[in-house]
């Protein structure tokens, strides 16, 4: 399963576990606006930092501010490589 | 004699939040707005927001059940002065805890904006209506008790009473904001944090734009820009989100201020990099203790000279690795219940751990190992109990992990009984927790053990 899949995968278990009902997961879809509420989001990073070890969230002194899905993807797959 | 004196003496001379406001001036500009309008300060001398007139509420502990946060402003700008008290109740609570909260805080009427409000026993007015012209009210001089709820706590809700001077203590810090500053909160204001960021615009001469919980992040951003906000407040993750949103930069703050949780240095850089022009402050507060101190050089932490200054506003000391503060900004007490918040010194322990690094102190968490998720307390013990009650559950710790976005989210470690399996009992374990608990209290992760460290006094070791 590629990082992306992962991630999308989680997505989709998080809000159903969650009860959130999903935007479409296109690229440009605004993360605020994908149905999930912060508390999800800080669940699909820890799962994926326990599933892919990478957390790209955590830096001592610098966090990014993911804007888009494919903006988070990108995060993910960039400590991936 | 002297002292009875000296009472009526301050009551003659007390301050109502409406002469505070008036004080500072009724232009036009001065507003509270939310999404759904605004309403002119200067049209409350001599109008109404309620039903009845504020001089029907004199002496009476009025009970403020909500649902907008406008309604629950301009209602306790109203009171402030003629009602003995003020509760000021918070949006969850949750309706099985109404006759407590009537009962604790001895309330004799409640004012809603709701057309079907929750049950209650008291007679009830309207309050969030259009302002509606009276008779000016001339005595304010009532010293009125503010009740608050502490955040997101277990059980019975504990409420503690504040006055107008407890509150307003913390405006005093030496912050300058020009008299034209347009205020406003990621909070809502019936929470000590927001309630302080509506004060500083009333008594401050500033206008207030109050956030709404079900808008997006993107459209209150870009409401906040459309009226010019120039100070606004919330919690790391309240920023965290918003620095998520591409509308973050619809608006142009001057002063950015975080509080409710720890702060660390990638937020504090993070909104440098979003708001280079903006002046970033974090403060630490509790609704038991107040305001203690905010630090103003964009680091984490504060300086350990903060501790044991005999001059500051509030004083600090460290006793058994936790926070204590002494200040005239701390709690009379809690409503229906008669414990003292401050010991015979006058210091209030606040259960927030400290470690001193270098020269500056960093907040590690809490002493009862109460979780802090985005702001919203979550007593590990409460789940625990939940989950206990699984037939198929032996035991369990409910733990706090870090997390880049809310500070923490709940985890627990879960031993099943002999001869059962967790991958076949997790998904009532979760419907369980599901049923009795909201999103942020139920575990976001759960992991089998095969068994949990318990010490000599019979309890899970938490630190284990």
């Amino acid at each position: 399963m590629t990082v992306r899949e992962t991630i999308i995968g989680e997505i989709q278990s998080v809000a159903a576990n969650q009860g959130k009902t999903l935007a479409p997961l296109t690229d440009g879809l605004p993360l605020l606006e994908s149905g999930l509420d912060s508390l999800c989001i800080a669940i699909i990073v820890a799962v994926l930092d326990d599933k892919l070890g990478i957390d790209p969230f955590s830096g001592a002194t610098e966090a990014p501010f993911p804007v888009t899905l494919s903006d988070f993807i990108a995060l993910y797959e960039a400590k991936s490589v | 004699m002297t002292s009875s004196l000296c009472t009526r003496q301050n009551l003659s001379d007390r301050k109502s939040l409406w002469d505070l406001v008036a004080a500072a001036g009724l232009p036009a500009r001065r507003i509270i707005a939310d999404a759904d309008g605004s309403v002119e300060l200067a049209k409350l001398d001599g109008g109404t927001t309620l039903d009845i007139h504020p001089d029907a509420c004199r002496d009476a502990s009025v009970l403020i059940l909500a649902k907008q946060q406008k309604s629950a402003a301009l209602a306790a700008l109203e009171l402030d002065g003629i009602a003995r008290r003020i509760i000021l109740c918070p949006p969850d609570l949750a309706p099985s805890h109404l006759p407590l909260v009537i009962a604790d805080a001895q309330a004799q009427l409640a004012l809603t904006d709701h057309a079907s409000p929750q049950s209650s026993t008291l007679p009830l007015h309207k309050c969030g209506l259009s302002v509606s012209r009276i008779r000016q009210t001339h005595n304010r001089n009532t010293r009125t008790e503010w009740v608050l709820f502490t955040s997101g706590t277990t059980g019975r809700p504990k409420m503690l009473v504040h006055t107008l001077e407890t509150l307003t203590g913390p405006i005093d810090d030496g912050l300058r904001v020009a008299h034209d500053a347009v205020w406003s909160t990621f909070y809502d204001i019936r929470r000590y944090g927001g309630l302080q960021i509506l004060l500083r615009a009333l008594v401050g001469g500033g206008a207030m734009i109050l956030s709404e919980p079900s808008e997006a992040v993107a459209a209150f951003l870009t409401r906040a820009g459309e009226y010019g906000v120039t100070h606004i407040s919330g919690t790391p993750s309240h920023w965290r989100r918003a620095l998520m949103s591409d509308a973050a930069n619809r608006m142009n703050p001057a002063y950015v201020r975080l509080s409710g949780e720890v702060v660390d240095q990638a937020i504090l850089n993070a909104l440098r990099q979003a708001y280079p022009k903006a002046d970033i402050a974090h403060a630490y507060a509790s609704t038991e203790a107040g305001v203690a101190f905010d630090v103003r050089d964009g680091r984490a932490g504060f300086p350990a000279s903060l501790i044991g200054d005999p001059h500051a506003k509030a004083q600090m000391r460290i006793q058994d690795g936790s926070l204590w503060i002494k200040s005239t900004r701390i709690a009379e007490g809690y409503a229906g219940n008669s414990t003292t918040l401050a010991g015979e010194d006058g210091f209030v322990d606040t259960g927030d751990m400290v470690v001193l690094d270098g020269d500056r102190y960093y907040f590690v968490g809490r002493r009862q190992g109460i979780i802090n998720v985005g702001g919203q307390k979550v007593h590990p013990e409460e789940v625990e109990a939940i989950i206990n009650q699984h037939p198929g559950v032996q035991m369990c710790l409910v733990k706090a992990r870090p997390s880049p976005i809310t500070g923490a989210i709940v985890v627990a470690d879960i031993v099943v009984k002999p001869g059962l399996h967790f991958e076949s009992i997790q998904p009532e374990i979760i419907d369980h927790c599901r049923a009795a608990l909201p999103a942020h209290k139920i575990p976001a992760l759960m992991r089998p053990v095969s068994s949990l460290d318990v010490g000599v006094a019979g309890k899970i070791n938490r630190n284990a």
